[in-house]
């Protein structure tokens, strides 16, 4: 079984934060971040430290002992300072210790539950969480997708499909008419996908990425308001306003703080259907930006169509309401109606979403492709023994290949089948 | 009209049904089995071999639980290969070339010896029925068997069709009916059915083959034999030969490919990509201009060769033609011609983890019916359906195998779970945990349940029982002591001087160390069996892989031992997306395991399912006290 942890408190800066962590190596792995022994069950106060010996925080250890534990199993619970820089910190020492990952959304409670731990008056949310988890992979999804990872995912996934079908094919079609020595190909695929790791590795830094939060839109149709808002939540002039339309041709940011939680406010180009090909590249950005953002405020004029798809959290508000009369749900840039209660509303709904599972994707890569970095070594150190050991490179490669899961979809034995038969004739 | 009276009924002969039939009576339940012809039992209708890779590993396993296929392929083996021997022992597979005739002989003999089992010939005309349950078969003669469970193993029979060239006929076998008014009740059942096809290659009259000019593949030195129970060969051994496909065989099937039953579009089952025709061969690696036939004897008491490699469904004068485009096959005579068989299956997500039906109690389905292909895959769903349709009609719960313990446990949770979309075959890459799952151990992770289950002879018992315990003694052995660096190098061996203390298994697992280098530090394990010895290097080798997948397969079998209640409603979860509600309503899952393999589940998802059978239990208590 493997070991689990996750921060348990609210997401954000506050005074504590507690991460839990679950399983047979529980007490341990608290024991080696504290670099000392800790009693089964019980309360201390210990300097955190990293593997390399600085300190990280002080803060309190719970330890409790299998079966008397909200999991049921061995748990620790670190609370720490609250601070973004400090949790991720100790996530990510965590997700360093060998036989720990983090815990998928949930977890903790299913393993509660399997060990009969929970009065089940607990769980009845979970439908919640169904739907907050279900939203957050899609936003998830579609940064990962048009981020960083999207072209090299689409090659590792083809050069460890390609790699795995010609190991197997030795293996599975030994008595056919197959190449016995694949170690040449194997090796250069697994080489490149190595070092293409290697570099992603060096820049994901959860510390880092964390301090990029939440994205928030403003979208609407030209001379709308937008940058007139985005100066007014940001207090200084960061987008450039005018009366003509089509003044914001590129994604302007500004990055805020809504009650601890880092915002990065977008003014997006206003939405229309125009010739100039300079602000058709603006409007573009404008809309993929937009559907990547955490939450889009729209402005509206009247009743428009905007050609971009309003999610539940996102907020839609009628603009230049200093000019009209009727008064609700409206918003004024300029005279600052609306815009305080704008704020509550976006620090609300940023609050009650994942910052949280934003922080876990994140050190969950990081993982993911170091797990995968080691296995792929492993394999690549093996390939020097040739055929003799291709059934222990298979495991590595197909350790590899689960590691990335989430990153290049899963890999399964029908993958490779389907590259073994477009690549060989077999059928004695 | 004649009434009898039994706990299982088998239907069907073949290597399904066999191992079905003889897995029931060895549980002690009175079993009937029914088949056309009782000649016929055992007959190898495709190539005449046992084993391979993966499909090795399940003979194995068979006969861990002291099946019939191991033994018989010992006994009529002619020619014995230990596959991937040079590889890693995981993935290596013994395999066989099989007389037909000793075969069949072998198979027939084992059942009519068999106690608790009687063997009956006729046609299965129907199944009778009460509401939605099995109570028996009655045969195209009238005579009416009861039973407590019954076992479907129709091969090819169901609306089988031969097809040679442009002529069609239906037939599950060369010269063998099919079963019609069987598959009309079997429709009745509402079940989900597909099309599949497979074929082979014309058989040849070795007398006619010019062999001297043939390149031979002998077998290994050293036979490695399938059974547990056996030590050698007993038939006399022979070579196979090997010819190729030439630029002119390719022409002349290119030629004719519109003749071809496939291409000419009368067939529309989905054949195995691992096993293509000879037309496919050609259309698809245009570029290759020769493609290797193995010409394998089928018997060593006449004269039929099975040329593998060159199955087909072209007419059989194109077939003359191709077969005399070869070198050595000049003047060969052909003694049947080859021929496509198109057939229907059950999609086996219809199928429990047990191999009985969803939707029809006590009906169980096992071999080429489910979507599978080989002898070998066909045997251990026979195994399994016997076993459990014996614990059914025992009143006990069923046996379900897990993907984490055998080959046998992955293949029908691939079956069950995610149904096929061609003939299934066993590989040895469909094993997750194929370090662990080795043929050489099958004996050591299934015996132990045979013996449990009662499926198991007392001479089995004893000889496992003894390899147990000498290998248990030597493990401990191993395991005893351990070992400084400088006290290791003292010895012998060359090794990292990192202080770390290793014990005998450690050692082992060095490339380059043998279990010789060891008797200076370990007195005593130079004297331990050869078999020991052996088995001891293997599990030494993976020791380390096998302890990591051990994480996962604990995960694994805790999921598996959550179990849905049979009547669960999993259109009554509110917060799962109906997607996911579709299909899980659609694929009704046995366990968790099952559930968290069900594309786009999530992990939250699993969390709700889990409470609500843990809901589902703890009202059950409260109903109950």
């Amino acid at each position: 079984m493997d070991t689990i942890f996750a921060l348990a408190s609210a997401p954000g800066k506050a005074g504590v934060a507690v991460i839990r962590v679950s399983g047979p190596l529980a007490r341990n792995a608290a024991e080696i971040l504290c670099d000392g022994q800790l009693p089964p069950r019980g309360m201390t106060f210990r300097s955190l430290k990293t593997a390399e010996g600085d300190i990280l925080d002080q803060g309190l250890i719970l330890t409790f002992e299998a079966p008397k534990s909200f999991t049921g199993e061995n748990v620790a619970e670190l609370q720490v300072h609250g601070s973004n820089a400090v949790v991720s910190t100790v996530l990510e020492s965590l997700g360093r210790l060998d036989g720990l990952r983090l815990a998928e959304p949930g977890e903790f409670t299913r393993r509660a539950l399997m060990n009969g731990r929970m009065d089940l008056a607990q769980v009845e949310g979970l439908a919640d969480l169904i739907d907050a988890e279900t939203e957050a992979q899609r936003t998830q999804a579609v940064k990962v997708m048009s981020g960083v990872f999207s072209k090299r995912a689409e090659d590792w996934r083809k050069d460890l499909i390609r790699a795995g079908a010609l190991l197997e094919a030795t293996i599975d079609f030994a008595d056919e008419d197959v190449p016995v020595d694949v170690t040449p190909e194997v090796n250069e695929l697994l080489c490149k996908v190595y070092d293409d790791l290697k570099v992603v590795s060096s820049g994901i830094s959860t510390a880092e990425r964390i301090r990029e939060g939440f994205e928030v839109a403003i979208v609407g149709r030209p001379n709308v308001g937008k940058s007139t808002l985005l100066n007014a939540l940001a207090g200084r002039e960061a987008a450039i306003t005018s009366e003509f339309e089509g003044t914001t041709r590129d994604v302007i940011e500004v990055r805020m703080d809504f009650d601890g939680l880092p915002v990065t406010l977008m003014d997006t180009a206003g939405l229309r259907t125009t010739d100039d090909v300079v602000e058709n590249i603006g409007i573009s950005r404008a809309k993929d930006r937009a559907r990547s953002a955490d939450v889009r405020v729209f402005l509206v004029e009247s009743d428009e169509d905007i050609d971009i798809e309003i999610m539940p959290d996102d907020i839609v508000l009628k603009s230049k309401v200093d000019l009209s009369s009727y008064k609700e749900n409206g918003i004024s840039g300029l005279s600052g109606e609306g815009v305080d209660s704008l704020v509550v509303r976006l620090t609300t709904t940023l609050k009650s979403r994942a910052l949280k599972a934003e922080l876990a994707s994140r050190e969950r890569h990081r993982v993911a492709i170091s797990r995968a970095m080691n296995s792929l070594s492993s394999a690549l150190n093996l390939l020097n023994s040739g055929p003799d050991a291709y059934d222990i490179v298979a495991e590595e490669l197909r350790d590899a290949s689960q590691a990335l899961g989430m990153l290049v979809g899963r890999i399964g034995v029908e993958d490779l089948l389907d590259e073994i038969f477009a690549s060989f004739c077999l059928g004695k | 009209m004649k009434h009898f009276n039994a706990d299982v009924v088998v239907v069907g002969g073949g290597h399904a049904g066999t191992e079905a039939a003889s897995a029931a009576a060895r549980m002690g339940a009175n079993t009937v089995l029914v088949t056309l012809k009782i000649d016929k039992i055992g007959v190898m209708s495709c190539n005449p071999a046992i084993g391979g890779l993966g499909k090795g590993h399940l003979v194995r396993e068979i006969d861990a639980l002291d099946g019939v296929m191991g033994r018989a392929a010992d006994a009529a083996g002619i020619q014995f290969r230990l596959l991937n021997r040079r590889k890693g022992p995981a993935v290596q597979g013994p395999r066989a070339q099989a007389d037909r005739e000793l075969y069949r002989q072998a198979v027939l003999g084992n059942l009519e010896n068999q106690e608790n089992l009687s063997i009956f010939e006729g046609e299965v005309a129907q199944f009778l029925l009460s509401g939605k349950k099995v109570e028996g078969v009655k045969l195209a003669d009238g005579r009416e068997i009861f039973a407590k469970s019954v076992i479907l193993t129709t091969g090819t029979f169901l609306r089988g069709v031969i097809h040679i060239g442009e002529t069609s006929t239906p037939g599950g076998r060369m010269g063998d009916s099919p079963s019609v008014k069987l598959a009309e009740q079997i429709d009745g059942f509402d079940l989900p059915m597909g099309r599949l096809k497979t074929g082979t290659p014309p058989r040849l009259d070795g007398s006619t083959i010019d062999w001297s000019i043939l390149d031979q593949q002998p077998g290994d030195d050293e036979p490695t034999m399938f059974s547990f129970l056996s030590k050698h060969p007993v038939a006399r051994q022979i070579s196979c030969g090997i010819t190729h496909t030439n630029v002119r065989t390719h022409e002349i099937i290119s030629k004719n490919l519109n003749k071809s039953a496939m291409y000419g579009g009368r067939i529309d089952g989905v054949g195995p990509r691992y096993c293509p025709s000879i037309e496919d061969k050609i259309v698809r690696f245009a570029d290759k201009e020769s493609h290797q036939v193995f010409l394998e004897p089928e018997s060593l008491s006449n004269n039929t060769v099975y040329p593998n490699g060159v199955s087909t469904s072209l007419p059989e004068d194109v077939q003359w033609a191709y077969i005399h485009s070869m070198v050595g096959l000049e003047d060969a005579v052909i003694l049947q011609p080859g021929y496509a068989i198109e057939y229907d299956y059950v999609d086996p997500r219809a199928l429990n983890a047990n191999l009985s039906l969803k939707s029809v109690q006590s009906l169980y389905l096992a071999g080429q019916i489910n979507g599978t292909t080989g002898y070998e895959e066909a045997g251990a769903q026979g195994l399994v359906a016997g076993l459990n349709a014996a614990l059914e009609a025992r009143g006990s719960s069923p046996l379900y195998f897990s993907r984490a313990e055998s080959y046998i446990g992955v293949m029908i949770d691939d079956l069950v779970t995610r149904g096929v979309s061609e003939p299934y075959r066993m590989f040895t890459s469909r094993a997750e945990f194929r370090l662990s799952l080795r043929a050489d151990n099958a004996d050591q992770r299934l015996t132990p349940l045979g013996l449990e289950l009662g499926c198991v002879s007392s001479n089995r018992k004893i000889v496992f029982l003894d390899k147990r315990e000498r290998l248990t003694f030597g493990m401990n052995l191993l395991k005893g002591s351990t070992f400084t660096p400088k006290e290791i190098e003292s010895s012998g061996i060359s090794i990292k001087q990192d202080g770390k203390k290793r014990s005998g298994l450690d050692i082992l697992a060095f490339p380059d160390v043998e279990f010789n280098h060891l008797s200076t530090l370990i007195p005593g394990s130079e004297k331990l069996d050869y078999d020991v010895k052996l088995q001891l290097s293997r599990d030494a080798l993976y020791a380390n892989y096998i302890t990591r997948q051990q994480r996962d397969i604990d995960a694994i079998q805790k999921e598996e031992r959550v179990e849905f209640p049979k009547d669960f409603n999993f259109r009554d979860i509110a917060g799962l997306s109906n997607e996911l509600r579709m299909k899980l309503e659609r694929f009704k899952p046995d366990n968790m395991a099952q559930a968290a393999k069900i594309d786009g589940m999530t992990p939250s998802a699993l969390t709700l399912l889990l409470y609500h059978v843990k809901k589902r239990a703890s009202e059950l208590r409260a109903t109950a006290t």
